[in-house]
């Protein structure tokens, strides 16, 4: 009975120390995104256009540039990036493509999608798609895993005849993201995520001299809601693990016992 | 459990909504109108009016939506020498209205003023233009409007585009044709290429407005306005770096080296973006690596490329580990930028390639130590083992004790 009474108080200690981190997840005000999706689309890494996750950016443009947008990506995150190009009247076939970089300007690998397609004369538009490998909230230095952070994207038309050059065009982007979960929860995370020029910008911020683990802690800000890598659901598991282990024992011991108690006066174990 | 589950899920899914947030530049926005008012703009095909009429109009319109807080000029490219001599023609550019705070009755009353004369030298008039913005700050654009190419040869009106564009930092030159002519389009596609710029085909009046409208206010964005830094051939020689964003010239087959310190529990993180302003070769490269000041390399990142672009970049992270010395000194981080870009045939090769290179130290990376997270278990397997042995433990506790209390039965 002990057994039961220890791993009960376990299992409720554990219920007491998920609970709080339930309450600390649920959904931050800045998720309710107030700013209207951009209407025009950068033509450079430095002027890239913002979207958050979900919106609808479009941009008119002209056949060859190259627009650039940037959005956002927690760690967890499967992005997808989908545009589409609704093309000129009269044109020749042509090839367009979507690049997806990460915040250190590193190209990321799509791992389905079409990213490049190629269109026949007079087509009418080019829907192109790029999914992103899970963000993950560390890796390796010497890896390119996509992490935490600002990823851009770049669309453009590859190799145009030039008599479709300059011709006008309409393009609209749309970034959504599969939440991957647990399965995706690697240990360790960034001090700060993956955004360029964040040494500059949060240098106003009351964190200079800061350890990396506090660093971590100081990271969780809500209005602009990076997670804070610590928890997942892997706790859930671990912490249901634990009780079924637990009941499982008690039944284990129970199995051999039969149904009475043992020690009682005029029962002999089965055994003896 | 799967509701619970569920929940906690929901929680984590909320979009990250964060602002790359970079500073603005401070500094006024300056844009300078270059159009061309040569003979040729007498030509009524645009909307069934003249191409003039139909500048005029857009301009009138563009005039009126210019923010505020645009510096706007206006320079015309032959609007005043009618005669023959090629010489005089190629010189035929004016300011129309000064890059200032804009006075919408005066910058209209000039406009309403023009008529079309002349020649088209495109090239001076770029070189005048970039003259007219000045070298403040801010960002400047300059927006030629023109219906032929150039006639003012040998002056390639795209080097000289390029030569502006490495003289001015932030100095961008967009182009629009008013007519569908392939040597028009490659000229001024070039010229735009070469500072980054977009190039546009206009056929109708309210697309030549729209765009005009959308170029200033591009114009009048404010983005983070990189700082002139020059690499050196070694590290020994290399400029030191804080975090920030800097801009470089890289010519083709040269090696760039920079210098950043890092302090030990603090992470470099550092990109470069070499870009493609004239024709190169298809199959092209970059290369950036973080190397001791021994020579020993630490991280590198690259990236290869083919065909048509505008850069190509990479990047690298370095977090540099923790020290127990409270004094430990910074480590001085060697960047190198090499790039496999050649030029095609035909093309100059100087000025070099426009490098933008950021860095960012921040706070190092709490290191993992273990491939999940805090080495936790999750799934159906995990469940099942821990079941299981839970179950066994059970099994031989029970059966322990039981043998305990037959010995003491015995005894």
């Amino acid at each position: 009975m002990r057994i039961t009474q220890v791993l009960g108080a376990a299992a409720l200690m554990f219920a007491l120390a998920v609970s709080p981190a339930v309450a600390d997840s649920s959904p931050s005000p800045s998720a309710s995104g107030d700013d209207a999706p951009p209407t025009a689309a950068g033509t450079s890494f430095r002027t890239a256009a913002e979207v958050e996750q979900g919106q609808q950016a479009t941009a008119s443009a002209a056949t060859g540039d190259y627009l650039y947008w940037s959005f956002p990506a927690d760690a967890g995150q499967r992005p997808t990036v989908k545009a589409t190009v609704k093309l000129p009247d009269a044109h020749a076939a042509q090839t367009w493509q979507i690049d997806v970089y990460d915040g250190l300007r590193r190209r990321q690998a799509c791992q389905y999608g079409a990213q490049t397609r190629t269109v026949a004369q007079g087509a009418t538009s080019v829907g192109l798609s790029c999914t992103l490998r899970t963000v993950r909230a560390w890796s390796e230095q010497w890896a390119n895993d996509p992490l935490p952070g600002t990823y851009y994207v770049r669309l453009t038309a590859l190799n145009v005849a030039t008599a479709d050059l300059g011709q006008p065009i309409s393009a609209s982007l749309q970034v959504g993201s599969k939440d991957i979960g647990g399965s995706a929860a690697v240990d360790g995370s960034l001090a700060k995520p993956l955004v360029p020029g964040i040494a500059v910008t949060s240098k106003s911020g009351a964190d200079e001299g800061d350890s990396s683990k506090s660093a971590v802690l100081a990271g969780l800000e809500p209005e602009d809601g990076w997670a804070s890598g610590w928890w997942s659901d892997r706790w859930v598991w671990t912490a249901v693990g634990g009780v079924l282990a637990a009941l499982a024992g008690v039944g284990g011991y129970a199995l051999t016992r039969g149904s009475g108690r043992p020690g009682r006066p005029g029962r002999v174990p089965p055994g003896a | 459990m799967c509701a619970l589950l569920a929940t906690l899920a929901a929680g984590l899914a909320f979009p990250a909504a964060a602002r790359a947030g970079e500073p603005t530049g401070g500094a006024t926005p300056k844009v300078d109108l270059v159009l061309d008012v040569s003979g040729s703009m007498r030509a009524r095909d645009i909307d069934g009016g003249s191409r003039m009429a139909a500048a005029k109009q857009a301009f009138n319109e563009v005039l009126d939506a210019t923010p505020e807080d645009v510096q706007l000029g206006i320079r015309t490219l032959g609007a005043n020498y009618p005669g023959d001599d090629r010489r005089t023609g190629c010189k035929d550019t004016a300011q129309l209205y000064p890059v200032s705070t804009l006075d919408r009755t005066d910058a209209k009353a000039a406009v309403a003023t023009l008529s079309p004369t002349g020649w088209t030298p495109i090239g001076p008039a770029l070189l005048k233009a970039a003259d007219d913005l000045g070298t403040g700050a801010g960002s400047k654009r300059i927006v030629l409007i023109s219906d032929g190419e150039d006639t003012c040869a040998p002056l390639d009106p795209c080097e000289v585009a390029r030569e502006i564009a490495a003289k001015g930092i932030g100095m961008t030159i967009d182009t629009l044709g008013l007519v569908p002519n392939t040597k028009l389009r490659k000229q001024l596609s070039c010229i735009a290429e070469a500072t980054g710029g977009t190039y546009t085909s206009v056929e109708h009046t309210d697309e030549l407005t729209d765009r005009v409208n959308q170029l200033v206010d591009r114009a009048a964005d404010p983005v983070v306005t990189p700082v002139a830094t020059e690499g050196a051939g070694q590290c020994t020689d290399a400029p030191t770096l804080k975090s920030g964003l800097y801009t470089d010239r890289e010519e083709f087959g040269q090696q760039r080296w920079y210098k950043v310190d890092v302090p030990p529990g603090q992470e470099l993180r550092a990109s470069v973006s070499v870009a493609a302003d004239r024709s190169v070769n298809p199959d092209y490269g970059v290369l950036l690596r973080a190397v001791t000041v021994h020579g020993r390399e630490i991280v590198r990142g690259e990236a290869a490329g083919d065909g048509r672009t505008d850069v190509v970049s990479t990047g690298l992270r370095y977090p540099k580990a923790e020290s127990d010395d409270e004094d430990a000194p910074a480590e001085v981080v060697c960047l190198q930028v090499t790039n496999s870009f050649s030029a095609a045939s035909g093309v100059k090769t100087t000025p070099g390639l426009p490098v933008e290179l950021t860095v960012d130290v921040v706070g190092g990376p709490s290191q993992a130590d273990d491939v999940a997270s805090f080495g936790l278990g999750r799934g159906w397997w995990l469940l099942g083992v821990v079941v299981l042995a839970g179950f066994l433990a059970g099994l031989v506790w029970g059966w322990v004790s039981r043998w305990r209390v037959a010995v003491w039965r015995t005894n």
